[in-house]
C-alpha cells in the first residue's frame, strides 16, 4: 500500500505487529520499576568475575525457560491444539537429570551433565510423542490427551524421586542456568539460539505453512496431500522437547528438583505469553518472535511483582489485570479504533521473519 | 406450468408493479474496496410480489450488491429507499429491523437444535415461567404449515434434514421474523431437481403474498422457470433491468459476460464423436473397488487421455467413488491397478504421489485454505508432495503462481491477497492451479463448475478439453448432465451407490437419455441386471 507519510507508514506498520502492546508493556512495567528504584535498570559489570549483573539480566534469565515452552506452545496451538502437559514434563526432565546426576559415580563430570542433559531430553521428547499420539492416531481432543500428561506427568516425577526434592551437584550442569559467557547469562543466550534455530526449521522449510495449514482447515489440508498426522506429531514432540530444555533451565538454576513446584501453572504462561504474542488459540497463522516477546513479558512481570512487594496472595490478580488490559488492546476493535481511517483487509500481513 | 389465463393475470401484474411503489430501491450504488471499485453506480429495485433475480459473472458485484442491502458493507456513494423512505442499513441487525432476511447457500442455521427451535429463535414465546415450549412449537408449525411444511415435526433435529429441507427452514424463520425481503443467494447450488421444484413452490407461495424476493442462481433454466424480472451486473456496472419474458437465453448470456457466445458454443461440438480405441493399458484400473455403505463394489478403469464423466443424482456415490480413488477415504474391498501394477491408494497423500488429484465439490471446506493467500493456497499441494523438508525455492513458487494465475485467468491476478477475498469462480481456478501445478496423470474434479458463471465455467471447460488433449485422464463429476455429455468421452452412470452403466458418448447421448438410464433402472431390479449387461457389452464393442 502507498503510505503518503512514510515515518508515519513505518510507525503504524510497527503498531499493527501483533506483539507491539507486548513490547509497550515491558517498557511500562520497567518504567514503574524505575520509578520505585531509579537505579533500577542499571547494569553493572562484576570487577570479580567480568560478568555483566543486574535486575535486566535476572529478568532475561527467567524468561528463558518461559521463552522455551511458550515457542513449543506456539507450534502446537498453531497446529489447532494445546499442550497443558509443558509444566509436567518440565518436573519430568527436571527430575530424571537430578537422579541420573545423584545416583552416577562420576557424578561431577562433563559427560554426566551430558548424559543428564540427554536422558530429560528423551523422555520430554517420548511424553510428547504420546501426546502427538493420542491426539493424531487415537483421536482424542488435545486438551484431554494434555490434561492427561500433566496429571501423570507429575506424578512421575513423583515416582521417579520417590517423592523427594531431589539435589544433585554438577558444575557442568550447573553453568548452564548460572554460567555466563562474554558477559551475559549462558540460559538466555541458549534459548534465543533454541528460538533462532527453530524459527529458522520452520520458516525456512515448509513446516511452518503446512502446519497453519492444518490449523486452519484441516479437512482441506488433507486434501491437499498434507500429512496432518505426522505433523501433529512433529508439533508435540517439539513442544516436549522445548518443555525439555525449559526443566533443564529451571532445575540447573537451584540443582534441586522440586516435584511439585518446578514447572508448576507454566502451560499457563505459556499459553499467556502465545497469546500476547499475537497468535489465535483458534490455530492457523502463528507468531514465534510474538511468543517471545510474551515470555518476556511475563518474566518482567513476575520480577515486577515481587521487586513491588506486592504480597504473594495478591500476584495472580495483579497478573491477571495486567494481561486483561492487554488482550483488551490487542482485540480487533479496539485496534480498529487506533487505525480507523485503514480499511480493513487493505494490507497483506508481512511475513515474520526472525532477526538471524 | 401455469394456464393460459392466470399467466395473463400475472403479466397484467407485473406491468402493474412498476406503478407501486419498490420496497426495495437502490440509487446509483458505489462501494470501494481498496484498488478495486467493487460497485459503480449501480441500481437495483424490488417490488413486492417479485421474484427479482440478480444476474452477472462472479466478480460483477451480486454479492457486494446484497452485502450493501444487507448492513454488511458500507455504501460510499448513492442511497437506499425502503418501501420509499431513505434508510441508513449499518448491519445485519438493522437490516433485519427493516424486514431484510437472506438465506445463503451454506445455510445459517444451528444445526444442533431442533426444527422448532431454529424457526422460532428469538421469538420464542414465552408464558409466567419462561419459555412456553409447547405453544413456541405449535407456532413454528403453523409458520411451516404456511410454507406447506406441515409434514415436519418441530422437535425433530435440524440435522437429521436434508439441505434443501434445512433451506426451507431458514426460509420460514426469515417469514416468522416478519420479513418483507427475501434474499436468497444461491439457494439451489447443491439441490437436485426435485429439491429446486419443491424450493420454486414455496417461493411462489411467498411471492403471492406479496414478499419481495432477491434470487441469485447461476442456472439459467432455474432463472427463467422463477423469476419474474432481471437485473444484470457486469463488473461491479449495472447494465439493464429486464422482463425474464422479454429477454432471450442468448442475449442475457451477452450482456453477463459482455461478448458474444459463440465461443461457448463452439465447444459445444467439440465432444460429439468418440472414436477412442482402448488398445493400450488402462492408466487406473479397479476390480471390485467399494466401501460399506458409500459405494457398492464396481470396476472402473481410466485412460490417458480421455474424459470420463460420472453421472448420477445427487447421493447418488459419485463423489463417494471420486473419494475411494484419491484416497480420502479407503476402499474396504477391491484391488487397484495403476499404470499397470497393483497398487494401494490409501490417503490423499499416497494419492498425490501416486500422480492422482482430487478437488473436492466442497470448495469453501475441502478446498481453499480460506486464511492463507491465493500462493500460499496455489503451491500447497506441490509443496505437500515434495515434503515439508524440501521447500519451494521463492523463484520455483513465483513460477508455479504466474503460470497458473495467467493460464486460468485468475482475477485479480494478485497472488498476496488472501483467497477469501476471491470469487467463487476464481477461488476455484486458483484450486484447479494447485491440482495442475502437481502435474498430475489423474485428475478428479468434483463440480468444478458448481456455483460459477458462465465465463470462468467455459474457462474451466476449455482446460478440461486442453488437459485431455494432453495425456491426462481426467474424471469429470457435474450435477449438470448437459456438462457432463458435453465433455465426456465415457459417462459412468450412478445410482443408489452402484454402477448402473457405462455408455460410450456418442452423437445419440444426451442428457436425457442418462435421466432415462436412471429413472428406467429403478422400476425392476429384474431388469437391472440385462441393462448393466448391455451397457457393458455396449462399452465393451464399441
Amino acid at each position: 500500500m502507498t503510505e503518503k507519510k512514510p515515518t508515519l507508514g513505518i510507525l503504524m506498520d510497527v503498531i499493527r505487529r501483533p506483539y507491539f502492546w507486548g513490547i509497550i508493556a515491558i517498557l511500562l512495567l520497567l518504567a514503574v520499576n524505575v520509578v520505585k528504584d531509579p537505579s533500577y535498570l542499571s547494569l553493572s559489570v562484576s570487577p570479580a568475575t567480568g560478568n555483566v549483573v543486574g535486575n535486566l539480566i535476572d529478568i532475561l534469565r527467567a524468561a528463558a525457560p518461559i521463552m522455551m515452552v511458550a515457542v513449543g506452545m506456539c507450534l502446537v496451538v498453531a497446529t489447532g491444539g494445546i499442550d497443558l502437559s509443558v509444566g509436567s514434563i518440565m518436573v519430568v526432565a527436571g527430575a530424571v537429570s537430578m537422579e541420573f546426576l545423584k545416583n552416577m559415580d562420576d557424578s561431577t563430570s562433563v559427560g554426566a551433565a551430558l548424559g543428564a542433559v540427554g536422558l530429560a531430553l528423551l523422555i520430554a521428547a517420548i511424553l510428547g510423542a504420546v501426546n502427538g499420539l493420542l491426539v493424531s492416531v487415537v483421536g482424542l481432543q488435545p486438551f484431554i490427551s494434555t490434561l492427561v500428561i500433566m496429571l501423570a506427568g507429575r506424578g512421575l516425577a513423583k515416582v521417579i524421586t520417590s517423592g523427594q526434592n531431589t539435589s544433585a551437584s554438577n558444575d557442568s550442569f550447573r553453568w548452564i542456568a548460572n554460567g555466563y559467557v562474554v558477559g551475559l547469562p549462558v540460559v538466555f543466550l541458549l534459548a534465543v539460539l533454541i528460538v533462532i534455530a527453530v524459527g529458522l526449521l520452520v520458516r525456512r522449510s515448509a513446516l511452518g505453512l503446512m502446519i497453519e495449514a492444518i490449523g486452519m482447515d484441516p479437512k482441506a489440508a488433507r486434501l491437499a496431500g498434507i500429512n496432518r498426522r505426522g505433523l501433529l506429531i512433529t508439533a508435540y514432540v517439539a513442544s516436549g522437547l522445548l518443555a525439555g530444555v525449559a526443566g533443564i533451565f529451571a532445575t540447573a538454576s537451584v540443582m534441586t528438583v522440586d516435584v511439585s513446584r518446578t514447572g508448576y501453572q507454566l502451560e499457563l504462561d505459556a499459553i499467556l505469553a502465545v497469546v500476547i504474542g499475537g497468535t489465535s488459540l483458534a490455530g492457523g497463522k502463528f507468531n514465534i518472535v510474538g511468543s517471545v516477546v510474551g515470555a518476556i513479558l511475563i518474566a518482567t512481570l513476575d520480577k515486577t511483582v515481587v521487586f513491588l512487594g506486592v504480597s504473594s496472595s495478591a500476584t495472580p490478580a495483579f497478573k491477571a489485570i495486567v494481561i486483561v488490559v492487554l488482550c483488551l488492546l490487542q482485540s480487533q476493535r479496539v485496534r480498529a479504533l487506533f487505525n480507523q481511517r485503514r480499511s480493513i483487509g487493505s494490507s497483506t500481513p508481512k511475513k515474520e521473519t526472525l532477526p538471524a | 406450468m401455469t394456464g393460459d389465463a392466470k399467466r395473463i393475470v400475472r403479466q397484467r401484474r407485473l406491468s402493474d408493479m412498476t406503478q407501486s411503489i419498490p420496497i426495495v430501491e437502490m440509487k446509483n450504488i458505489s462501494i470501494s474496496f481498496p484498488g478495486v471499485k467493487a460497485l459503480d453506480g449501480v441500481d437495483f429495485r424490488l417490488f413486492p410480489g417479485e421474484v427479482h433475480t440478480l444476474m452477472g459473472e462472479n466478480g460483477a458485484g451480486k454479492s457486494t450488491l446484497i452485502k450493501a442491502l444487507t448492513g454488511v458493507y458500507k455504501i460510499d456513494e448513492g442511497e437506499i429507499l425502503i418501501a420509499g423512505a431513505p434508510r441508513k442499513l449499518g448491519g445485519t441487525a438493522e437490516a433485519q429491523a427493516a424486514g431484510i432476511s437472506t438465506v445463503y447457500q451454506e445455510v445459517n442455521l444451528c444445526s444442533n437444535l431442533s426444527i422448532g427451535e431454529n424457526v422460532m429463535l428469538g421469538h420464542e414465546i414465552r408464558g409466567p415461567f419462561g419459555i412456553n415450549w409447547s405453544a413456541t412449537f405449535a407456532a413454528a408449525t403453523e409458520a411451516l404449515e404456511k410454507l406447506g411444511l406441515g409434514h415436519l415435526d418441530p422437535r425433530q433435529t435440524l440435522s437429521t434434514l436434508s439441505l434443501a429441507m434445512q433451506q426451507l427452514v431458514a426460509i420460514s424463520r426469515a417469514m416468522v421474523a416478519k420479513s418483507k425481503v427475501l434474499i436468497l443467494d444461491e439457494p439451489t447450488s447443491s439441490l437436485d431437481a426435485n429439491e429446486v421444484e419443491g424450493l420454486f413452490v414455496v417461493m411462489r407461495r411467498l411471492r403471492d403474498q406479496g414478499v419481495a424476493i432477491l434470487f441469485v442462481s447461476h442456472f439459467l433454466d432455474q432463472v427463467y422457470a422463477i423469476s419474474d424480472r432481471l437485473t444484470v451486473l457486469r463488473n461491479g456496472g449495472y447494465v439493464g433491468e429486464y422482463l425474464t419474458r422479454d429477454i432471450e437465453r442468448a442475449s442475457l448470456i451477452s450482456k453477463m459476460i459482455g461478448k458474444d457466445i459463440a465461443a461457448l458454443k463452439s465447444l459445444d461440438s467439440e465432444r460429439e464423436a468418440q472414436d477412442h480405441v482402448y488398445t493400450e493399458e488402462p492408466l487406473y484400473k479397479a476390480v471390485g473397488i467399494g466401501r460399506k455403505g458409500s459405494v457398492e463394489p464396481m470396476d472402473i478403469s481410466l485412460h490417458r487421455g480421455e474424459v470420463v464423466g460420472l453421472a448420477g443424482l445427487l447421493g447418488s456415490g459419485r463423489t463417494e467413488l471420486a473419494r475411494l480413488i484419491y484416497g480420502v477415504d479407503k476402499p474396504d474391498s477391491g484391488e487397484i491397478w495403476l499404470r499397470g501394477s497393483k497398487t494401494d491408494v490409501s490417503s490423499p497423500a499416497s494419492g498425490l504421489a501416486k500422480k492422482i488429484a482430487f478437488s473436492s465439490e466442497n470448495r469453501r471446506d475441502e478446498g481453499i485454505i480460506r486464511d492463507l493467500s491465493v500462493r500460499e493456497n496455489l503451491v500447497l499441494a506441490v509443496q505437500a508432495k515434495r515434503g515439508w523438508a524440501r521447500p519451494l525455492s521463492r523463484k520455483e513458487k513465483d513460477e508455479i503462481v504466474s503460470k497458473y494465475l495467467v493460464e486460468l485467468n485468475v482475477r485479480p491476478a494478485d497472488p498476496d491477497r488472501p483467497i477469501k477475498n476471491l470469487s467463487g469462480g476464481n477461488q476455484q481456478k486458483v484450486l484447479l492451479g494447485r491440482w495442475l501445478a502437481t502435474k498430475p496423470d489423474l485428475l478428479i474434479l468434483d463440480e468444478p463448475t458448481r456455483g460459477i458463471d458462465v465465463g470462468a465455467k467455459a474457462e474451466i471447460q476449455e482446460q478440461v478439453v486442453a488437459l485431455a488433449g494432453e495425456g491426462v485422464s481426467v474424471v469429470f463429476i457435474s450435477s449438470e448432465l448437459e456438462e457432463v455429455v458435453r465433455l465426456s468421452d465415457r459417462i459412468i452412470v450412478l445410482k443408489d451407490h452402484r454402477k448402473i452403466a457405462e455408455i460410450v458418448n456418442g452423437p445419440g447421448v444426451t442428457a436425457e437419455a442418462i435421466v432415462n438410464t436412471i429413472a428406467e433402472e429403478g422400476i425392476s431390479d429384474a431388469h437391472a441386471d440385462v441393462h448393466v449387461g448391455a451397457a457393458a457389452e455396449e462399452a465393451a464393442t464399441s
